[in-house]
């Protein structure tokens, strides 16, 4: 039942698993970090109408690291965009659900990424679009800790705080993995917090897996005026499911049968209960 | 002699008055506004120019995101970067999401001068009709500029438009009206097709009138339109005379030349010749002084007409 922030987090996590596990392919680990930040956003936050996926005044949502689509998927079927049944067709040939997010074909996806480094802009984009429009719309976008080492990234930063866009939210998903190995190791990113207050930035950071303290953030990003907000959420890759927690091989693979049957019976309320 | 005026120029007036008439308009560049002459959108319009500074791949993102929010942005930057820098960004930011940005470049070709081979964009159509659903307009003029500019706003979806930095001959009348998509005969004959984009029409005219004094009749097949081509207007020309030049200011790989070879050797085989930049990179000089050494003046065009009808 998805009547608790814990239960549809969990419920999103659910659904990663098993539509990576029926992709046979796809990103549970930075996907699964994800799902706590993506309940708040899209239960809570987000000004949306699943029945009209279109409606012009939404808040936007770019997921800038587009291959965390089985949590963006997962999230837009559960609050009602598109039959949660249609997971299953995740990376299949004819399915609209493609690897990475299709917003010409996909309700409720307001920006098409994949290419790491761009999405960032295209919020900037909808931050401006609202301005112009003199709109209270908000622009909400998700990065990536190794998605920072994209020059684009720095453009966009050093943009958004010359236009000072505050309606523009980005949380870093800082879960310190990318596919090669530890972030430090593959390119250092640190001190990734200097760098971005360095940009004009106004940085909070948080533990990306506890419902107060993001709602906390969003909450100072809404009321901070003249620079945008950068929520550095500390997250865990893998978050959920004890074998994918913090191991880098779970970037990009999806699990098997026995390892989908074990990630599922993880996630259950009653292992949900006795974490809290 | 006509009206010499650089189709940067026109692009100046068109996107103001563009401006007036639609205030969905938005144009954003990367500190070239002076050169570009998006300086005077800026200027009239202030709340709808965006200063990216130099930074290409931002600037395409953030047109993406202004046209996903409703607005028809125009991102201007010297061709190079426009569709070099920032290729990976207008494939899959703009084209494959088919959102409605003009990619309106400047500085396009060999006739940049002095600035040199860094400089000058000799691949960018062949970039950018590789994208699909990608539409690339090389006007030849001032006024086909113009009416270009108001052509891509009116139309949704992604445009990639090509301006030249040089003074260039008014070739078209002024009540030019655009047909999209569509090709336009300059000059009818028999005996050769000059089919040509860009600035090279206006050098194809005038080797028209080198080849009539020599006793050749040349057709003249203007294409603005190098996607989508005008696929009808070629196979008739080419029928119609047996024999091919292109001519742009261009590589020869992957522009028209190559357009129009694609759409001959599939349908109607017929003698070719391409007159464009011969897969080199260019070097700095007056435009002039380059269209020479580079082959894009009427005696390369004469030339390559008398070689092609003798392989009819």
């Amino acid at each position: 039942m998805l009547n608790t922030d814990v239960a549809i987090a969990r419920e999103i996590r659910r659904e990663i698993v098993k539509a990576t596990a029926a992709a046979k392919s796809g990103h549970p680990g930075g996907s699964l970090s994800l799902a706590e930040v993506m309940t708040v956003l899209y239960f809570e936050e987000m000004s949306l109408d699943p029945m009209n996926p279109q409606y012009p005044e939404r808040d936007r949502f770019v997921m800038s690291k587009g291959h965390a689509t089985p949590a963006l998927y997962a999230t837009l079927a559960l609050r009602g965009f598109f039959p949660v049944e249609e997971l299953k067709t995740f990376r299949q040939i004819n399915s609209r659900l493609q690897g990475h997010p299709d917003m010409k074909h996909i309700p409720g996806v307001d920006f098409s990424t994949g290419s790491l480094g761009q999405g960032l802009s295209g919020a900037l984009g909808m931050a401006l679009a609202a301005r112009l429009d003199h709109s209270p719309r908000r622009v909400y976008a998700i990065i990536g800790d190794g998605e920072c080492q994209e020059g684009q990234i720095w453009e966009a930063a050093m943009a958004a705080a010359h236009y000072k866009l505050d309606n523009l939210t980005v949380i870093l998903d800082y879960n310190n993995l990318q596919i090669c190995g530890e972030i430090c190791d593959v390119m250092n990113i640190e001190p990734i917090a200097e760098k971005f207050k360095a940009f004009g930035w106004h940085v909070v950071e948080l533990d990306g897996h506890d419902f107060t303290q993001i709602r906390e953030a969003i909450c100072v990003a809404k009321s901070t005026k003249g620079q945008p907000t950068l929520l550095l959420a500390h997250t865990i890759k893998g978050k959920g499911v004890s074998f994918m927690e913090n191991k880098a091989e779970w970037h990009g693979s999806a699990p098997n049968a026995d390892q989908l049957a074990q990630a599922l019976a993880e996630l259950t309320e009653k292992e949900e209960s006795s974490h809290e | 002699m006509s009206k010499m005026i650089a189709t940067r120029d026109a692009y100046k007036e068109a996107l103001v008055a563009l401006g007036e008439q639609n205030p969905k308009v938005v144009v954003l560049d990367a500190d070239l506004a002076k050169s570009t002459m998006t300086i005077a959108f800026a200027q009239r319009f202030p709340e709808r120019f965006f200063s990216i500074g130099i930074a290409e791949a931002n600037m395409t993102g953030i047109a993406a995101g202004l046209a996903a929010s409703g607005k028809i942005p125009f991102a201007s930057t010297f061709a190079i970067f426009a569709t070099g820098r920032a290729y990976e960004q207008i494939r899959n930011s703009i084209g494959y999401p088919h959102l409605n940005v003009k990619i309106a470049a400047t500085h396009a070709g060999i006739t940049v001068g002095e600035d040199g081979a860094s400089h000058q964009s000799i691949e960018d159509m062949g970039l950018m009709r590789g994208i699909p659903g990608m539409t690339v307009i090389c006007p030849a003029d001032a006024v086909e500029t113009t009416a270009a500019v108001h052509a891509i706003a009116a139309y949704e979806g992604p445009v990639y438009l090509r301006m030249g930095r040089s003074a260039v001959p008014v070739i078209m009348p002024e009540d030019y009206q655009m047909q999209w998509g569509k090709a336009r005969c300059m000059k009818s004959g028999e005996q050769v097709s000059l089919i040509t984009t860009g600035m090279m029409t206006a050098v194809a005219l005038e080797a028209a009138d080198i080849l009539a004094e020599a006793g050749i009749s040349a057709e003249v097949l203007h294409v603005p339109f190098i996607k989508p081509l005008d696929e009808e207007a070629i196979l008739a020309t080419a029928r119609k005379t047996g024999a091919v030049v292109t001519a742009e200011e261009h590589s020869i790989i992957n522009g028209l030349g190559s357009a129009v070879a694609e759409v001959l050797s599939e349908k109607a085989p017929t003698p070719l010749v391409r007159v464009g930049i011969q897969d080199t990179f260019g070097e700095s000089g007056k435009p002039a002084q380059l269209l020479e050494k580079y082959g894009l003046t009427a005696k390369d065009v004469v030339e390559a007409a008398k070689k092609v009808i003798a392989k009819k």
